[in-house]
């Protein structure tokens, strides 16, 4: 086992392990504390496959930005942890179906390839390498995905202003 | 493999001098500082510690670690604990890609005068930065107190904000470099700096960087007559003590960072590079020292509208300038 392989199967730990608790807290702050350490692990991943632009864009947007963001939320609104209780059988029965069936079909994708085992060739994506990419190839998409955002950021914006509006009209 | 030891030893002297330079002017800030403001206030400052009060960041040193350490009751344990810690990790970090010279050579090594030149050092350095809002936030949150959580919701939004001006300004600065590596972006200020260059940017990041580091005019954040001291009102003794090193070394991290984006980082003449760098690192900081002593707090509505309809738009337009110019040329 290369030292390369003993840092994947530590990350990979890691990744698994605090995602695992993230789900299973009840305590919201800590949830998003643990999501940003299973995000870490993400990066760092990325990092350790050559991708060092992707493994920071992964802390700044996830970890930084997304994550911030959630957690402003819930120290502002005072989330309180919610009461324990099951759901019922007919709610996460399909889930978990769909769940299994992915791994399944996932795992029939991966064995008649013959390549288990076989570690990947190791490469770096310079940064700019990587804007090349997908700025030559992909800007259509880029530029569609960034108007959905935009459309979404509007939105909310009307949304809010309407309402704010309808209060400073209220004479009381 | 003997390379390999003596690159690793040498790569372990690196970070370890680093580390005590950091500190050690992290504690002479304070007390230039204190000495500073005293001044233009017209009083004394600390002056019963040794000559000219030189003594007093060691006499503070003594007084955090042997303080009691509390914790407020029904404080969230865990967290309480980190905050600290993120704050100080994260600016000590940023450190890491800044260089402070030119490649030389010892026991036949060539040893680049940088930690770890990344190639998206920029990136690392923003990345850490936004990492810091959590060390402000959860703080507030942890210490179960309401002004403390107030000055913790503040930090944050006030970090994110300005972390997107402070962002948007350096993308000229990489398009006119054609590089994220810090390493890079000082080698092509060899001519002219980049402050001569982008002075809309060097504007735009200087005021952000301020707001990052939550200093007056931006301290609503721990603004002492409504919060008593914000986010780490609940903290005592060492802990902190890891507040305000963090503060102090994140001064120097911005000064260090103007000098590479701006001021042609460890260039200079006749002294050796890393003097230059440190001369630039304390000019900035005293800078922010000035500015500290003459402006007052802004308002949190002033703060975001400065943030958002001056800062962002000026940096925006800055960009679509700077890549019409360089599409021209």
């Amino acid at each position: 086992m290369t030292l390369y392989a003993i840092i994947f199967y530590l990350l990979a730990a890691l990744i698994i392990i605090s995602t695992g608790i993230a789900i299973t807290r009840r305590n919201m702050v800590h949830v998003v504390i643990y999501l940003v350490f299973s995000f870490f692990g993400t990066a760092m991943l990325f990092y350790l496959l050559g991708a060092p632009l992707l493994a920071l864009l992964q802390i700044i947007i996830y970890a930084g930005a997304v994550m911030v963001l959630f957690l402003f939320i819930i120290m502002m609104l005072r989330v309180e942890a919610p009461e324990i209780s099951m759901f019922p059988f007919s709610q996460w029965v399909p889930a978990a179906a769909l769940c299994a069936a992915s791994v399944v079909l996932g795992l029939l994708l991966l064995i008649p390839e013959s390549q288990l085992g076989k570690p990947l060739e190791t490469a770096i994506a310079t940064p700019s390498d990587f804007g090349f990419y997908l700025f030559k190839r992909h800007w259509l998409t880029i530029e569609l995905v960034s108007i959905l955002l935009l459309v979404a950021l509007v939105g909310a914006f009307h949304l809010g202003k309407s309402k704010l509006s309808a209060k400073s009209e209220d004479p009381s | 493999m003997a390379s390999w030891i003596i690159g690793f030893v040498l790569l372990l002297l690196k970070m370890a001098v680093v580390l005590g330079v950091l500190l050690l002017l992290a504690a002479y800030l304070v007390w230039a500082e204190r000495k500073l403001l005293a001044r233009f206030q017209v009083r004394y400052g600390p002056n019963r510690a040794g000559k000219f009060g030189l003594l007093q960041p060691i006499a503070d040193g003594i007084k955090m670690i042997t303080k009691e350490d509390l914790m407020p009751d029904g404080a969230d344990r865990f967290i309480f604990l980190l905050a600290p810690a993120v704050v100080a990790f994260t600016a000590l970090l940023m450190f890491a890609v800044v260089p402070f010279g030119e490649e030389i050579t010892l026991f036949g090594q060539n040893v680049p005068m940088v930690i770890s030149d990344l190639n998206v050092g920029l990136l690392f350095i923003i990345a850490l930065s936004s990492l810091g809002v959590y060390g402000v936030a959860l703080g507030g949150w942890a210490s179960n107190s309401k002004y403390s959580l107030l000055g913790g919701i503040r930090g944050a939004a006030q970090m994110i904000s300005y972390e997107l001006s402070l962002g948007l300004s350096l993308i000229p600065i990489v398009m006119i470099a054609g590089s994220l590596s810090l390493v890079d972006i000082v080698k092509a200020q060899q001519n002219v700096w980049f402050i001569f260059v982008q002075p809309v940017s060097f504007v735009i990041f200087l005021i952000s960087a301020m707001a990052e580091s939550k200093r007056i005019p931006f301290d609503i954040p721990e603004a002492e007559n409504e919060l008593g001291a914000g986010y780490h009102m609940e903290y005592s003794g060492m802990r902190f003590g890891l507040f305000f090193i963090g503060e102090y070394v994140h001064m120097q991290v911005l000064g260090a960072l103007t000098a590479v984006f701006f001021l042609g980082g460890w260039q200079g003449p006749f002294l050796p590079a890393p003097v230059w760098l440190l001369i630039k690192i304390v000019m900035v900081a005293l800078v922010m020292i000035w500015i500290r002593g003459t402006l007052p707090r802004l308002r949190y509505d002033q703060l975001m509208a400065i943030g958002w309809k001056v800062l962002v738009p000026a940096a925006l337009i800055n960009i679509v300038i700077t890549g019409a110019v360089i599409l021209i040329i």
